[in-house]
């Protein structure tokens, strides 16, 4: 073997061990690498209760109900398949709106999950607002997150 | 091996020195006339965006910035392999050089990304594993030139470094795929996706514009920064004493 192909298969024996290490490194944290939760963990119990957490999901549409003089609004999060209570006092973003996926951080309490900050989420897609009106949607877009 | 001879001769300094010399125009004139119809494209001709308004065409900056800065740490790392595995100086030059230009793109990214998700997300930051591996990146970049200064020795210097930069590439699919993996704030790639480009050719022509433009751009200043360190490193050479004399 020369030295070339010597250096040669180092560097890929390298590269494989640190590859295979953050792999697994990545795997094993999993978990924490979750930005939020959707809601069929949250119901599934996968998510802890009185913890500070993350959810994501779409905004029911019709679901967003606001409290006359304050700024307190709740408002159900859905992936299509469970859907989840949310409770926010406190300026939404500019893309907040039924429909919408949004990201909500905050604790699960009872059922409910207080949030203390939205941020909306918005998906790859980018379209003149005439052609979005055309398209206006007969299926559901599909759920954010994991794709 | 017939074949690598044109390789030889391009890894020998005064040949690649001329060269060099000789792309930067043609890499640096369409570069400019790109960056400047993309970017025109993209702030005044492409229609605003049907949820994010007007305040989508930061994409015209972001991306490019973004694609370059990972582009830049796999050709430095690629270089740096090279010149590891064939101990040819040139490489190293080239992955050398080529840092700094990752850093301000991989920075570019970072602040123009910032810059967008105040607005629309309603965060200036957020521990995303998108935004976390590209800080990742930048960090990387910075520890690859801080660790060349540490050296006085070239040689040395060279070693170490490239072994940094061909660890740090299993960073480059991550980042890449983060999207993916994991759910995040940011969103997926519209332009390299399943199903072809989620944008209409109004929108994604500019964009395609910024992004070869990007890549020349890195091309020249990746000539003259390869230039310099040959200078720098073959100060001595009789090859450069003749071509002052001439």
């Amino acid at each position: 073997m020369t030295p070339r192909r010597k250096r040669l298969f180092a560097i890929a024996g390298i590269l494989a061990g640190v590859g295979l290490a953050t792999a697994v490194a990545l795997k094993a944290f999993d978990n924490n690498l979750q930005y939020f939760y959707d809601p069929s963990e949250v119901v599934a119990g996968k998510a802890p209760l009185d913890k500070s957490i993350r959810v994501g999901g779409m905004v029911t549409k019709g679901s967003v109900e606001r409290k006359p003089g304050s700024l307190e609004v709740q408002f159900l999060i859905t992936d299509f398949a469970q859907s989840v209570k949310i409770s926010y006092t406190g300026v939404l973003p500019d893309l907040f709106r039924e429909g919408q996926g949004i990201i909500a951080h905050g604790r699960l309490h009872d059922g409910v999950f207080v949030a203390d900050e939205v941020l909306a989420k918005h998906d790859e897609k980018y379209m003149p607002p005439e052609v979005a009106k055309s398209l206006k949607k007969p299926v559901p877009p599909a759920p954010e997150g994991r794709t | 091996m017939a074949t690598w001879t044109w390789f030889h001769k391009l890894s020998s300094p005064p040949h690649f020195y001329r060269i060099a010399g000789k792309m930067i125009p043609w890499y640096a004139i369409p570069a400019a006339i790109l960056i400047v119809l993309g970017i025109y494209g993209g702030l005044f001709s492409a229609p605003a965006d049907y949820q994010q308004g007007e305040a989508f065409r930061i994409i015209y900056v972001h991306a490019p910035a973004a694609w370059l800065s990972l582009m830049c740490y796999t050709t430095m790392a690629v270089a740096a392999a090279v010149g590891l595995i064939w101990r040819i100086k040139l490489a190293h030059a080239l992955a050398a050089a080529t840092a700094p230009i990752g850093a301000s793109f991989a920075l570019l990214c970072l602040a123009t990304g910032s810059l967008w998700g105040r607005p629309m997300w309603g965060t200036w930051w957020e521990w995303d594993a998108r935004l976390t591996s590209q800080l990742i990146l930048f960090f990387l970049y910075l520890g690859y030139m801080a660790l060349r200064s540490a050296y006085d020795d070239l040689t040395r210097a060279d070693r170490a470094s490239a072994v940094l930069a061909i660890v740090g590439v299993v960073n480059v699919p991550i980042i890449h795929f983060s999207v993916n993996w994991w759910n995040s704030l940011h969103q997926g790639s519209t332009v390299i996706r399943k199903g072809g480009p989620a944008m209409p050719p109004s929108m994604l022509i500019p964009l395609l514009m910024c992004f070869a433009g990007f890549t020349l751009l890195y091309a020249a200043l990746a000539c003259v920064r390869v230039r310099a360190e040959v200078l720098q490193r073959e100060r001595n050479a009789t090859w450069l004493k003749e071509l002052g004399a001439g």
